[in-house]
């Protein structure tokens, strides 16, 4: 069976098993039909994706398994009910650091970069201290109260406008300086020197 | 589960160690700023998810996420370009072999 087959077949299992494991908890009764079931299958898609960011061999495959992550950030946003911020999430996010990330990747890549190794020797201690961290974390979440509301509050975006441009129009505007210094701060960078090494 | 933020703040403890992995383990100048990136965006979604559940945040925690996407965006700008300068000086991107400080 040619090559290309048996990946497309096998990212329909994954596929498949992604949606029938939350459906199955449905069934169990763990967790109710509708926005769970999403949410579920958008944190599967959400964490599968970041550990192929962070373990994939070739960097260029990485970057675009960022971006599938962070369209299922997006996803999760919405669910969260906070569509604006969902919506600058695919613009910034997926349209311009994705696009930033890649085109640096391909400036940098050298023809043995995939053949080289890709993990630092200390590879399985940073393995090690992340999934401490991850459990250390979701304890504390676990043991907190953090008065939190029963349900979600939808942020309407008119009225995040109005917050927006009234109470935190300061930061606001120190935010565009900012992004202005550092584009500038960017092009100095990253610019050939005259008469430098090509 | 997608009524309670403790799913949310897991998921993004999840996502911010995974994140830590890849910057402690990975070689490559790029792959450790992806690693930052998913650390930056763990921290968003635990925000967004604050904002979404804790009365007193509702809009705030908006607010606050989009500062945040907009630091990462300026973060990312100059952080790359401090890998394409470094790597037209030394014609590598692994940061293991950036040792001129230790030479």
């Amino acid at each position: 069976m040619p090559r290309g087959l048996l990946t497309i077949l096998g990212s329909l299992a994954l596929l498949g098993a992604l949606v029938a494991l939350p459906l199955g908890l449905v069934l169990v009764g763990l967790i109710t039909f509708g926005d769970d079931v999403l949410f579920f299958v958008l944190a599967e898609v959400l964490i599968l994706s970041g550990l192929l960011v962070v373990t994939m061999r070739d960097i260029i495959r990485c970057g675009l398994a960022m971006i599938v992550c962070f369209g299922a950030l997006a996803g999760i946003y919405v669910i969260a009910g906070a569509p604006l911020v969902a919506a600058a999430q695919v613009l910034v996010y997926i349209g311009a650091i994705s696009v930033l990330i890649l085109f640096a990747i391909m400036l940098t890549q050298t023809k043995d970069a995939p053949a080289a190794l890709v993990f630092q020797t200390q590879a399985l201690a940073a393995a090690a201290a992340a999934v401490v961290l991850a459990i250390v974390i979701a304890l504390t979440v676990g043991a907190t109260d953090w008065g939190a509301a029963g349900e979600r509050i939808h942020t309407a975006t008119a009225q995040l406008a109005e917050v927006l441009f009234n109470q935190y129009v300061l930061p606001f505007e120190v935010v565009s300086v900012l992004l202005l210094a550092a584009v500038v701060g960017g092009v100095f960078l990253a610019k050939r020197e005259e008469g430098g090494p090509s | 589960m997608s009524q309670s933020l403790d799913a949310y703040l897991v998921l993004s403890g999840i996502l911010f160690a995974i994140g830590t992995f890849g910057f402690l383990a990975r070689r490559n100048a790029i792959s450790m700023l992806m690693s930052i990136e998913l650390m930056l965006n763990a921290v968003n979604l635990a925000i967004v998810a604050f904002g979404a559940f804790i009365p007193k945040l509702a809009t705030a925690g908006s607010v606050i996420a989009l500062m945040v996407i907009a630091v990462a965006a300026a973060e990312a700008t100059v952080g790359l370009a401090i890998v394409i300068a470094i790597y037209r000086n030394r014609k590598t991107p692994l940061v293991d072999e950036y040792d001129a400080m230790r030479r």
